[in-house]
């Protein structure tokens, strides 16, 4: 056997020249210092000025307005809030918040099935597809999409059309008819406000659900009919309770884009006011920017409320 | 009386891949069956045949004399412990016990009651306020044998029960699964890849490869008697000779399979030249070359080691050379 070569002598460690090499061996020894400059942009971005100008926005809402000068008046109080509660203003919370709900729920619906063929059955090319599905209509602008539904739902539309067409219009003329959610056509009643914003925030709803089925193995499902559920009780006892993190983070999407959105309900629907509207009008025309701020108060608490609910219902459980 | 399970002559072919391919077997009620192979050769195929979570391409199933053809998992009398575990994360262990019970519409006491004895009966009484997420590997696997328990099910599928486990563990519950066996005296079906896990557990053994059942036996049949030259080589990687080699060594014109254990350093045998040793604790193994062959031999602890590049004489008992069919 030959001998075998001495081996090249060695330096225990590798070399260190450069400045680049030396700072980056001065932060390896202390971590803290990389944390520290990692997180101070974003923390500053996210303190100072997000949750700072959140802050500003809430404050002014303890101001309130002089009524025959217009001026702000810099005091504590809760006047403002007081105005929230005259029943012009009730009605447009009430309205907001009935519809927001609505549009939750009946997203929460449509969306379930479709994220789970998604989870559950789609591979490869169809995964693609659906993601590029889902994904597309965000790509292209919320104007033109909101306008497209305008020319959709009205009287003239390819929906009126279409139901015409099949002998079916009598059903659209009778849904027109009922009080509350109908009006002189589709474009121009709270159904129609209603479907625009279900096909808007879908796709906000169906990205969570999705993420949350993902995450529930098959044997999960077979263990639940290994024990004797049917696939209708594995649903209710096993998929829904795992899903519903995600159900929960996809309707606060949809829940709190309604509240505060204030362009679909000029566009689309009856013209009656949502809160987006009502503190797009307060803090603009009417430079009442107490009772703007105050309205802003309205989503936040009402969303506050609502994960405190579902906290309670155990929905985060599976997280 | 009919066997609890049977298949006759089941196929289960995923596109052009021959998952399962004309199995027959029975196992008798109240036995302690394992399903032996690596990884691919169709064993768990077979537990899901018979849980239900596939269906046969051709030939049947059938579960205490009854075809099983058509039949979905939630009808039958039959409980897995899954390879992962599988217990629900948003349900705490007593629940998670309980919840096929809950699925059959019982009473909550009696499920109560019954799901605090499976667990009294897997060791882990006073858990079943805890979240399957706080609980260790040893101890989820507890819950899912209490979980597939307490339905009293007819046979006990395990797949790969053990397989998540570290050493130490593992022989722990190879042990307590034997003895909760016998205590509750239900068919346990058993999925290993681990040939010492079968051998250790089993009453009786199925041997699987490429999708096919090369033999079934007691473990001492498997072991000693190997029906072919990959029974051998999986089940205590025995030293397989092809016939030319057996004719060379034994004058007879068959594959045979000879032990590692059964070779000795003997003062006049056949040379054999040491490549390598290597240290197991209990034996030392030793790689050899005899006639241009690599073979293993095991010395006994205690036993002088000798050096590799050393050439040794060894040995062998004539019984020890094991004839058998070719592959």
């Amino acid at each position: 056997m030959a001998e075998a070569a001495a081996p090249l002598p060695q330096p225990a460690a590798g070399p260190r020249d450069g400045p680049l090499s030396r700072l980056s061996d001065a932060l390896w020894r202390r971590p803290r210092v990389l944390l520290v400059l990692l997180l101070l942009p974003p923390i500053l971005w996210l303190g100072v000025i997000y949750l700072g100008a959140l802050f500003a926005l809430l404050a002014q809402s303890f101001f309130s307005i002089d009524e025959f000068s217009g001026v702000i008046v810099r005091e504590p109080t809760l006047k403002t809030y007081g105005e929230l509660l005259t029943p012009a203003n009730l009605d447009i919370i009430r309205r907001t918040v009935l519809t927001a709900a609505l549009v939750t729920a009946a997203a929460a619906v449509v969306a379930f099935p479709i994220a789970y063929f998604a989870a559950r059955y789609a591979r490869g090319r169809w995964k693609a597809v659906f993601y590029l599905g889902i994904m597309l209509p965000l790509w292209s602008s919320y104007l033109v999409k909101v306008y497209s539904w305008k020319l959709i739902l009205a009287k003239e539309g390819i929906l009126t059309w279409a139901l015409d067409s099949v002998g079916l219009l009598w059903l659209l003329e009778a849904w027109l008819a009922l009080p509350g959610v109908g009006g002189n056509s589709l474009s121009t009643s709270p159904t129609g406000t209603f479907l625009v914003f279900l096909y808007v925030w879908l796709p906000f709803m169906i990205l969570p659900i999705q993420a949350s089925l993902e995450r529930v193995p098959v044997s999960m499902l077979e263990a639940s009919g290994d024990l004797g559920a049917r696939p209708d009780q594995t649903f209710r006892h096993v998929i829904l309770p795992l899903a519903m993190p995600g159900v929960i983070a996809g309707s606060i999407f949809t829940f709190s884009l309604t509240l505060g959105d204030y362009i679909i309900p000029q566009i689309v629907g009856t013209s009656a006011r949502f809160i987006g509207l009502a503190v797009y009008q307060h803090q603009g025309t009417a430079g009442n920017i107490p009772l703007a701020a105050a309205f802003a108060v309205v989503p936040i608490v009402i969303m506050g409320l609502y994960l405190w609910w579902a906290k309670r219902q155990g929905a985060f459980d599976a997280l | 009386m009919p066997s609890a399970v049977e298949f006759r002559d089941v196929c289960r072919f995923f596109g052009t891949v021959r998952a399962v391919d004309r199995v027959s077997m029975e196992i008798a009620e109240g036995e302690f069956f394992a399903m032996l192979g690596p990884s691919g050769s169709g064993k768990t195929t077979c537990l899901r045949l018979i849980a239900g979570f596939e269906q046969p391409t051709h030939g049947e199933v059938r579960i205490f004399g009854e075809g099983m053809g058509g039949v979905p998992p939630y009808r039958r009398a039959v409980n897995t412990v899954f390879q992962d575990y599988a217990l629900f994360p948003h349900l705490n262990v007593i629940d998670n016990v309980a919840y096929g019970l809950m699925i059959a519409g019982r009473g909550r006491q009696e499920r109560r009651r019954e799901a605090e004895a499976a667990l009294d009966l897997v060791k882990l009484p006073g858990y079943g306020g805890r979240k399957p997420g706080e609980l260790s590997g040893g101890q989820r696997q507890r819950v899912a044998l209490a979980r597939a328990l307490v339905m009293k099910p007819r046979v006990l599928l395990l797949d790969e029960p053990l397989g998540a486990l570290d050493l130490k563990l593992r022989e722990q519950m190879q042990e307590e699964l034997k003895a909760l066996q016998r205590k509750v005296g239900i068919t346990f079906v058993f999925v290993t890849h681990d040939q010492g896990e079968a051998l250790s557990m089993a009453d009786r053994i199925a041997v699987f490869n490429e999708g096919r059942i090369e033999q079934v036996g007691t473990p001492e049949e498997v072991y000693n008697r190997p029906a072919r030259p990959f029974v051998a080589d999986f089940v205590g990687s025995s030293n397989v000779f092809p016939p030319e080699v057996t004719h060379a060594v034994a004058g007879r014109r068959a594959w045979a399979s000879l032990r590692p254990e059964a070779i000795r350093i003997v003062g006049q045998g056949r040379p054999a030249r040491v490549v390598a040793t290597a240290f197991l604790g209990t034996a030392t193994r030793l790689h050899l070359e005899m006639a241009g062959r690599d073979v293993t031999a095991l010395l006994p602890r205690g036993a002088v080691v000798p050096e590799p590049g050393e050439t040794i004489e060894i040995g062998w008992g004539d019984s020890d050379l094991h004839l058998m069919e070719g592959p």
